[in-house]
């Protein structure tokens, strides 16, 4: 990688830790004087801020070290020049000079070295050193491990040159600033990890470090000096996945704090890197080289998009301009926006690529304080405003305590919106105000209308490549079709529209074991989002999503002209011949293309492809000279000589000779090419810097195949090629959205990738900055592999061969790959549990262990070194103490059988195993007898996830990821929803249920750490688990989630199973849990976090040998799901998606259901033979129990595999690398995770409610609540549950009033009979998973705003509600009710995605929502008042509901009912005034009715009357499909 | 693919065999036509598995769902191609293998597997039918010579595949007639001739020389071979049948079951037989010793001669009719089969071991005398359950012990493995340099789907020993 990190703290990589790969997230905020006026106060505030928001930080192993804070202020000049004096110097007046906040080393003589330097940079760059002062700490005030890297902090003050103004004199510091650094960075001074400037600025200053937030103000004495004053302030709480020391990660930096990450960052700081030899400002003239890099090697997401946003701010741009160009609204998809305002987002897209992911961002240039939400309002921030104009913006409502009388206003950031205080002009800036301000600056529309064209723009080409049928087979050979590639892949893509569609895991080997040559995209996976930032739904949230992109020169983007639009608009990537033709005979403005050949003489070999990839990067540098603008790198033209250069190769290959060259940004690389034909090819192309790929051989073979008549009549060859690109595209925004990345542009390049099997000398020449973390196949191999395919095209097919090769990647084929579960694997395996033979066992897992033959997995290439001087087996642990750490894996019901569940259930409860309900609940009549399943899981969907459920769980389990579709959600189809299944999941029978990608209500890791407090409180007695899966950082994430006090951490392997999933993801996404799991060995270990979390992995595992290289690769638990099914009986037809499995196990068909054969003895008999073979594994490693195992990593080692082609250059030391860590630090569980619940309000409210609990006699209390009261009601409520069940207590029995700020998660899980009433506001996740319980909240009674206009409850209020009832007075935030599968909600406004994905229950929204209302819902119904017929126009997502009149007594009946019990629970002035004009409000009513659940219930849909159609998204959707 | 609930709407259908009462009175193949579209609506019941048993429990590892996946939607042509692709001679196996496939079939779980033999046949039939089976020799020539000794099954697919690497080769055969036990063996009924002649017409148009009456080790030296050519390829099958040793065997009127069925098989081809050699079991009382396939063609064929009662004889006891636990699916299934031949008539008796033969003055067999015994492996015999059958012909259908000894084998010195069957390396090379051995000769006696599997792969070999690589699969 050509930057590493070099903060201090971070180790060095080692291993297969990677410190690139760390994460932080936080909670932001600030406040501020609107009027500018300074105080002592703010800073107090700012800092009381942090301190409530402690909770969203945390701590390592050392209880007194947090992840991070920091505070940023005005330059306090009164203190400073009382105290400047004291050392000497005297200030100049404010804003004529600047002040450096310095991190220097500790060492002496070293730090004098760094002053020496900095002092030299000011003189050198015209400015007058004043002096340096020792900034007053206190270092008794921070924990051990933060003392030990303390650096040596002092502040520097610098003065301007004479004449100079403060713009000029903060562009100087920020020169003085990067020259320094980069100075120091390259100098070989030991200490220089500690030097660090947090801030050097006339305007603001930066007090941070190490540090807990009550810690700050008495680490920085001056903090509580009274002289320090500011009329804002800024802070950040941190919470990153590790505990190691590092004090420079800590925000504010200089202009922003962050919550949140940017997923494209590799892109964008690639993207930045190129962009740099077109840099020039007349600000900075010569100065600008000074700069380079822009950004600083090392940084973090946050850190490196501060330095963009400090570069762009002092070239000239506005702070709010900078963040929008930066972090753009949702322009495309949104046809509600003003013209001027999409021209201004679209001309800047044509500038810079967005820094994509999620983001709450807080920022500051001294002037204005302000703060943005990304795209998809990933982040909660909530504002409050008071009559005596103080701002207050957090993550959280309620972290500084406001007299309610004096509260103006309070609101939330809204996804993609600015929230603006200038302090100078004295106001809040609203959105619309500073972006139409923005959008008027210049005519960008006029700009975009001369400079901009799109394809259809261009003339007609006379002449382009047509389908050369008689050259099609030899192409397809040549570029390694299969037969399966034809039937799997394209087909449904031609016929539907619609990626593929297979289930079961993969269980082929990967690329570099693989015998048979693979294409180059074969040695990648694709990254995902899990934990520390939520994958996106591309298709209900469509309308933050798009395949736009804007290609050619890039111009300096320091300037803004006519010329910076001068691109071509691309729809989508994809390129017909056609299209492509245009573009390359294109002769308008600067467009001029050229085509490379991508072709090398086959016979030399490696030799000769290296040579070509030369000569490749050679020409394509001077195209460039030239002038051309386009690249075309084309392979067409192979014949008996000349072999295509794998396109991906030759593509990153110029793409990273580009970057190197800095010339990247002039040219748009095409592909022409006829390898890529899968949605996997094109997201790699796209990774790896393409702009457009034409796939022309894939559109040859659709149009061959349509002239063989291979599609349904119907299907014309126009129409599958328009279905090809459809669902090329959607399958695009799959990839792209499952890493949490909304738009192509901010993806092309991002390498979101992770190669396996690929060597070092490789990766870092053409795939530079890829993780590739066990050597493996070089460019020798590649060679190899194009030759094995040129040779078989080249060769004159017979008659009596199949035309193209079988395939076998997805259905075993003896002639295609290789595939663990076969013939002969799966007969012996059930022969074995069937006969209860552990001989035909062995002989079973002889045929999975001896990979000699056919080398499959990792593992398979490991050797166990046994011990000279094994132990008796008699003297090993029993077998009936192993099989107590295996679990069966999370399989739903309603993906498999009730037979097939139960028997897994009842097998593992018999030996005392643990058994997992899967994501789809479980039939409360299991929950006390042998069919219960003691792992039950929460997962996204929050299907049947009751208290009841939870307090009837001994492990509940957090489902992140799956291994066959990590960062996907999932679908359960109609047809699998039987009645019992509709009850479980609180559903209605025959109508799909959804998934979603992400939980809604884990968008962050300090999200997560609250989820699983939420679950510890309904249920203290299980443990919870998080299920995550492997790929490169997932120890990173891991380390975070210890951090969140998980008790288990599941590594799931690629390979794991689906009942439904892509092919793409089942095939290209995740990693081996071998490296999974070793990496969060050592992370765990290096962070002294192993010894609190116990770690589990699956994957594939299937024999005895397979448990054993887990444990010792540090696994305590095990998990198998495919093995236990085989066992009772699966033969892997997969096919569970369509519900035909003919052995009874994946079908919900009765008639195939009473196939099912299995028995809890055939599952038993194969857990105790694994436990056997585990035994005989542990005495001749001479161990006694399993526990000796886990983590003696010392005892494995790699077995030779010299002799195969391609897996001898693998390199396994990464994962059998061993931290050194002294010998204190545990490598296994030893210890519990400390959950704090005895902090918890629910100990009171129990203690309260004692009566109601024993003996249900009605209790009533009141309670004041602070923010810091997390998940009030949950330990209640489980209680409650516990007793009664699902029935809980008579209505009413509990009534507990708050008043306050609630703290998040309020009313969680409130059971039946508890009451919640609450004056005040709330957080994010009000009501989650509400079970039967009421909730009231209403602003204080002596609130002097309008409650229907001001924010009462947070995100995502009800998710995955169950039942009960809610009454809001006021406005909710973004997802709103979203999985609803049972409650009623009353509620004034809503922000984005209300009722998304909702099953079952009612909603009634009495005022305004945000877009994309009822994406995704299938069952229950919303009344939603419609006052402007905004909501019906646009606001509401109609692809799955209709929107009809209130007609129906019976409806208008409810409604009243509810508005009227809205008003006489919660006094809301809007209710009574609804209620007063009921005649004339009622029409204006609409019913948001799901046309399933319409099906379902037998209403013809033709029969709902019409209301004005929408127009909602034509514009979006024509991006996203082309 | 398929269609994927076509196993749960439609039924197991076969072709009818024609009437009893017709059939024994000729020699034609027993089976009815089958319309094409109820063998397309068969390989719709296909599940497209992902672990298709029938593919590896083919010993050719046929593409079994690929084929008729391509039957069910009517594309034909693709489907022998797929077909040819693993099997040079579908219209065999389609008619005489017992279809390990179909055993191995994943419907056949809890339900009739699919028509695997049946839509086998359908697809080169209609292949056939639409001459679509040409001619495909080679584009260019190696100038390499291959000597393929013994024209059976095996010999036959590695020839042809040979042959089209561009290789010469020479089939010799020691029977007047291409073809071993395709020709010889194999009743009319089960397979009529013609089936194999125009096979062995393609394969002559391929370039493929033929050489019958031509006894290697017999009338041609070994030595010849070995001088005249650059790779000789060993096929000549397991004839040696295992005897039968106790008193009276040396009796008229018994006689190996290959000696009975290959004359009727050149009477039926029209060939005459001199009357001292005939062996007819018209008007005769027949015992058939041995209960396998072989046993079964001897007596559908004694049904055709008209005899008067026919026994078949079976050591083993009887299986049961349906799977028995001991061969789980998906493998190989014991269980009672009841063939075409049974369905004519005869009397089975199992668990049943000769004694003794007992003759006349002539010396002609009259009696055989029979015990009843226990189960394998002692067999030992029931006290007091001897018996005599009253017989006039005795056909020994015991099966093979390997192939003959002495002559070739001899001649060219080739090792011989613990069960007498041609010793070969893993790449079918025998223990001399550049002599090859496969089918029958080489594992002993199998079915005719594993002579052509052997045939191919020793092709491979032998294509790989000559040129130093091989595209054959």
């Amino acid at each position: 990688m050509s930057e590493q990190r070099v903060s201090i703290g971070l180790p060095a990589p080692q291993g297969l830790y990677d410190p690139s790969r760390e994460r932080d997230a936080c909670g932001i905020g600030f406040v501020a004087d609107i009027k500018g006026r300074k105080s002592h106060d703010i800073i107090t505030k700012g800092i009381q801020i942090l301190v409530n928001l402690t909770h969203r930080g945390a701590c390592g192993c050392d209880p007194e070290t947090g992840d991070g804070a920091g505070v940023l202020i005005q330059v306090p000049h009164a203190f400073f020049a009382r105290e400047c004096a004291k050392f000497g110097f005297s200030l100049p007046n404010p804003g004529e000079y600047g002040v450096g906040m310095v991190f220097l080393p500790v060492e002496k003589h070293e730090r004098l070295i760094c002053e020496g330097i900095l002092e030299r940079i000011v003189r050198e760059e015209g400015l007058t050193m004043l002096g340096w002062r020792d900034t007053p700490i206190n270092a008794n005030a921070i924990g051990r491990i933060a003392r030990a890297s303390q650096p040596y902090i002092e502040q520097v003050f610098i003065q301007r040159a004479p004449g100079m103004d403060q713009d000029a004199l903060e562009r100087k510091l920020y020169v003085v600033r990067k020259r320094v650094e980069a100075e120091i960075a390259a100098s070989d001074i030991r200490g220089k990890g500690f030097f660090y400037i947090p801030s050097l600025s006339s305007r603001t200053i930066v007090y941070k470090g190490l540090l807990l937030a009550p810690q700050i103000a008495n680490f920085y004495k001056e903090l509580s000096d009274p002289e320090v004053v500011s009329a804002l302030c800024l802070v950040h709480q941190r919470f990153s996945t590790n505990t190691f020391p590092t004090w420079q990660l800590a925000h504010p930096f200089r202009y922003l704090c962050h919550n949140g990450e940017i997923n494209t960052l590799r892109g964008n700081v690639n993207w930045m890197h190129a962009r740099q030899s077109v840099l020039a400002s007349p600000l900075f003239g010569d100065d600008i080289k000074k700069l380079f890099p822009i950004c600083t090697p090392g940084g973090s997401d946050s850190a490196t998009l501060d330095n963009v946003v400090e570069l762009l701010t002092l070239a000239g741009r506005s702070l709010p301009h900078v963040m929008s160009m930066l972090i753009p609204e949702a322009w495309a998809g949104d046809p509600s926006m003003p013209q001027e305002k999409r021209d201004f987002y679209e001309y800047h897209a044509s500038l810079m690529e967005p820094w994509d992911g999620p983001a709450a961002i807080a920022f500051t240039d001294g002037r204005v304080i302000g703060a943005t939400l990304d795209r998809n309002g990933l982040r909660p921030a909530r504002y409050l405003v008071t009559h005596d104009d103080l701002v207050i913006l957090a993550s959280e409502t309620g972290v500084l305590p406001v007299k309610p009388e004096e509260v103006r206003s309070k609101g939330r950031l809204q996804p993609g919106r600015m929230f603006l205080v200038d302090i100078e002009e004295g106001r809040i800036i609203p959105d619309e105000e500073i972006k139409a301000r923005l959008a008027s600056r210049r005519p960008y529309g006029e700009w975009l209308r001369q400079n901009q064209i799109t394809l259809n723009d261009l003339p007609a080409p006379r002449r382009w490549h047509p389908t050369e049928f008689d050259q099609l087979l030899v192409r397809q050979r040549a570029f390694g079709y299969t037969d399966e590639d034809l039937r799997v892949i394209l087909t449904p893509m031609a016929v539907n529209g619609e990626e593929p569609v297979g289930s079961m895991g993969t269980d082929t080997p990967l690329a570099c074991l693989s015998d048979r040559p693979q294409l180059l995209f074969n040695y990648f996976k694709q990254l995902f989002a899990q934990v520390t930032n939520p994958p996106i739904d591309p298709i209900r949230e469509e309308l933050v999503m798009s395949l736009a992109s804007f290609i050619g020169n890039e111009r300096n983007i320091l300037d803004e002209t006519p010329l910076h639009c001068h691109t071509l608009k691309l729809e989508h990537p994809i390129l017909t011949n056609y299209d492509l033709e245009k573009i390359r005979r294109v002769s308008w403005g600067d467009f001029l293309a050229t085509t490379l050949p991508t072709l090398y003489r086959v016979e030399g070999g490696e030799k000769e492809l290296e040579r070509a990839l030369e000569g490749l990067c050679r020409r394509a540098s001077l195209a460039i000279k030239s002038g051309y603008s386009l690249l075309i790198l084309s392979d067409r033209g192979i014949d008996k000589d000349y072999a295509p250069i794998p396109s991906l190769l030759a593509l990153s290959a110029v793409h990273n000779h580009l970057i190197r060259e800095e010339t990247r940004t002039q040219v748009a690389l095409i592909v022409e090419s006829g390898e890529p034909r899968e949605v996997m090819h094109f997201a790699l192309l796209i990774g790896y810097g393409a702009s457009a790929v034409n796939p022309y051989l894939a559109i040859g073979t659709l149009e061959d195949m349509h002239r063989r008549g291979l599609f349904p009549p119907e299907i014309t060859f126009d129409i599958a090629l328009r279905n090809y690109k459809k669902a090329i595209n959607k399958g695009l925004l799959k990839v792209i959205s499952k890493m949490g990345i909304s738009t192509l542009q901010s993806y092309r390049g991002a390498q979101i990738f992770e190669a396996i099997g690929l060597n070092r000398s490789l990766v870092e020449k053409y795939f530079t900055g890829t993780a590739s973390r066990i050597e493996g196949v070089g460019v020798d191999v590649l060679a190899r592999e194009a030759k094995m395919r040129h040779d078989y095209a080249f060769r004159e097919p017979s008659e009596s061969e199949t035309e193209l090769a079988v395939g076998g990647s997805y259905h075993h084929r003896v002639n295609g790959e290789y595939h663990l579960f076969n013939p002969q694997t799966i007969s012996k395996l059930q022969h074995a549990v069937r006969q209860s033979s552990y001989k035909t066992y062995q002989e079973f897992s002889e045929l999975i262990n001896n990979q000699n033959q056919n080398l499959c997995t990792l593992r398979g290439l490991m050797r166990i070194r046994t011990n000279p001087r094994p132990i008796p087996l008699e003297e090993v642990e029993p077998a009936s103490e192993i099989v107590k750490r295996f679990a069966t894996g999370a399989m739903s019901f309603g993906s498999i059988s009730k037979e097939a569940h139960e028997t897994l259930a009842i097998a593992m409860n018999r030996i005392g195993a643990r058994s997992n309900t899967g994501e789809g609940g479980e039939d409360e009549e299991r929950f006390r007898d042998s069919r219960r399943s003691s792992i039950k899981q929460v997962a996204s969907g929050r299907f049947g996830v009751t208290t009841n459920y939870l307090v009837n769980a001994d492990e509940l389990q957090i489902k992140i990821a799956q291994g066959a579709k990590p960062g996907e959600g999932g679908q359960l189809p109609g047809h699998k929803v039987d009645a019992i299944i509709a009850r479980v999941r609180h559903s209605i029978p025959g109508v799909q249920l959804i998934s979603p990608p992400p939980h809604h209500d884990i968008y962050s890791i300090e999200d997560l750490a609250q989820l699983i407090y939420d679950l510890k409180n309904v249920n203290p007695q299980a443990r919870i688990s998080v299920k995550l899966v492997a790929e490169v950082g997932v120890g990173i994430v891991a380390a975070g989630v210890a951090k969140a006090h998980a008790d288990v951490i599941l590594i799931s392997g690629h390979d794991g199973g689906t009942g439904a999933s892509p092919l793409t993801s089942i095939k290209h996404s995740g990693v081996p849990w071998e490296l999974g799991l070793a990496e969060t060995q050592q992370v765990l270990v290096m962070n002294d976090l192993r010894s609190r979390v116990r770690l589990q992995t699956d994957g594939k595992l299937q024999t005895g040998r397979d448990v054993i290289i887990a444990a010792l690769l540090g696994a305590e638990e095990f998990g198998f799901s495919t093995a236990p099914l085989v066992s009772m009986g699966c033969i892997m037809m997969r096919k569970c998606h369509l519900n035909t499995c003919p052995v009874g196990i994946a079908t919900q068909n009765p008639e195939l259901r009473a196939k099912f054969q299995g028995t809890p003895e055939h599952v038993i008999n194969y857990f105790f033979f694994v436990a056997e073979e585990v035994r005989e594994w542990l005495a001749k490693l001479g161990f006694r129990t399993l526990e000796e195992a886990i983590g003696r990593v010392d005892r494995l080692e790699m077995a030779g595999a010299a002799d195969h082609w391609k897996a001898r250059g693998l390199d396994f030391s990464s994962i059998l690398y061993s931290p050194p860590v002294p010998g204190r630090v545990a490598r296994r569980c030893t210890t519990r995770q400390d959950h704090g619940l005895e902090q918890a309000l629910d100990h009171k409210l129990i203690e309260h409610a004692r009566a109601a609990i024993e003996n249900g006699t009605p209790v009533e209390g009141r309670f004041p609540i602070r923010n810091v009261h997390r998940t009030v009601g949950a330990m209640l409520s489980g209680e409650v549950a516990r007793r009664y069940g699902s029935a809980g207590l008579p209505d009413d029995t509990i009534r507990f009033h708050f008043t306050g700020s609630a703290g998040q998660s309020f009313g969680a899980f409130l059971a039946k009979g508890v009451t919640l009433t609450l004056e005040g506001d709330a957080n994010d996740y009000t009501g989650k998973g509400l079970s039967g319980g009421r909730l009231i909240i209403y602003p204080p009674k002596n609130s002097t705003f309008r409650p229907e206009e001001n924010m009462l409850v947070g995100n995502v209020v009800l998710y995955g509600a169950t039942g009960g009832e809610a009454f809001f007075s006021g406005m909710a935030g973004e997802r709103f009710a979203v999985r609803n599968s049972g409650a009623t909600a009353v509620v004034e406004a809503v922000g984005d995605h209300g009722c998304e994905y909702m099953t079952k229950g009612l909603v009634v929204v009495l005022g305004p929502t945000g877009r994309n209302f009822a994406a995704g819902m299938t069952g229950g119904i919303a009344y939603v008042l419609d006052e402007t017929g905004e909501f019906s126009s646009v606001r509401c997502n109609r692809a799955s509901v209709d929107l009809d009149p209130l007609e129906d007594p019976a409806d208008t009946g409810l409604l009243k009912n509810l508005i009227s019990r809205h008003l006489e629970l919660t006094g809301s002035p809007r209710a009574e005034w609804i209620l007063m004009n009921w005649e004339e409000m009622l029409p204006r009513f609409v019913k948001v009715f799901p046309h399933e659940y319409k099906r379902v219930l037998g209403i013809p849909r033709a029969a709902a009357p019409a209301l004005p159609l929408a127009t909602p998204a034509t514009a979006a959707r024509q991006v996203v499909h082309g | 693919m398929g269609k994927p609930t076509g196993f749960l709407e439609y039924k197991r259908e076969l072709p009818r065999r024609r009437p009893v009462a017709e059939r024994i009175n000729d020699y034609f193949e027993i089976y009815e036509e089958f319309p094409e579209d109820k063998v397309r609506t068969q390989g719709a019941r296909c599940m497209d598995c992902g672990v298709p048993f029938c593919h590896t429990g083919c010993p050719l590892n046929n593409i079994i769902p690929d084929w008729n996946d391509l039957v069910y939607r009517d594309r034909w042509k693709d489907a022998i191609r797929v077909l040819h692709s693993t099997n040079n001679f579908p219209e065999f196996t389609g008619r005489v293998c017992p279809a390990p496939c179909e055993a191995a079939c994943v419907l056949g779980i809890n339900e009739p597997p699919v028509t695997i033999k049946q839509i086998e046949k359908s697809i080169i039939e209609h292949a056939f039918d639409e001459g679509w089976v040409v001619a495909e020799p080679p584009r260019t020539r190696t100038g390499k010579k291959i000597a393929v000794v013994g024209s059976g099954p095996a010999g036959l697919a590695a020839a042809q595949q040979l042959n089209r690497a561009g290789h010469t080769v020479t089939v010799f055969e020691k029977a007047d007639r291409i073809g071993g036990l395709l020709r010889y063996g194999i009743p009319d009924f089960k397979m009529e001739k013609r089936v194999l002649d125009r096979r062995l017409r393609q394969m002559e148009a391929e370039g493929v020389m033929f050489r019958p009456n031509s006894h290697v080790g017999g009338n041609i030296p070994a030595s010849r071979l070995r001088a005249e050519f650059d790779a000789i390829l060993l096929a000549g099958g397991a004839e040696s049948p295992r005897d039968l040793k106790v008193p009276g065997r040396e009796l008229k009127g018994i006689h190996f079951a290959m000696e009975f069925l290959a004359q009727q098989n050149r009477r039926v081809a029209g060939d005459p037989i001199p009357p001292h050699e005939e062996i007819l079991a018209t008007g005769k009382r027949v015992a058939i010793i041995g209960g396998g396939d072989t046993g079964a063609d001897c007596l559908g064929t004694c049904h055709r001669q008209k005899a008067v009662s026919v026994h078949q004889l079976e050591i083993m006891p009887m299986p049961p009719e349906q799977r028995a636990p001991q061969t789980p699916w998906p493998l190989w299934p014991l269980q009672l089969r009841v063939e075409s031949s049974h369905e004519e008539g005869g009397i089975r008796e199992w668990s049943v071991a000769t004694i003794k033969f007992t003759g006349d003055a002539n010396g002609n067999v009259t009696q055989l005398h029979a015990v009843r015994v226990g189960p394998p492996p002692a067999f030992e015999p029931v006290p007091g359950t001897e018996f005599v059958l009253e017989v006039d012909l005795v056909l020994l259908a015991m099966g093979f012990t390997g192939p003959a000894r002495g002559g070739m084998l001899e001649e060219l010195g080739v090792q011989l493995d613990a069960r007498g069957n041609v010793a070969t390396d893993a790449t079918y090379m025998t223990s001399v340099p550049g002599v090859f051995a496969a089918g029958d000769m080489r594992r002993g006696q199998s079915l005719v789907v594993w002579a052509i599997s052997e045939g191919r792969k020793a092709a491979r070999s032998v294509d790989a020993y000559l040129m130093g690589r091989s595209s054959l699969p």
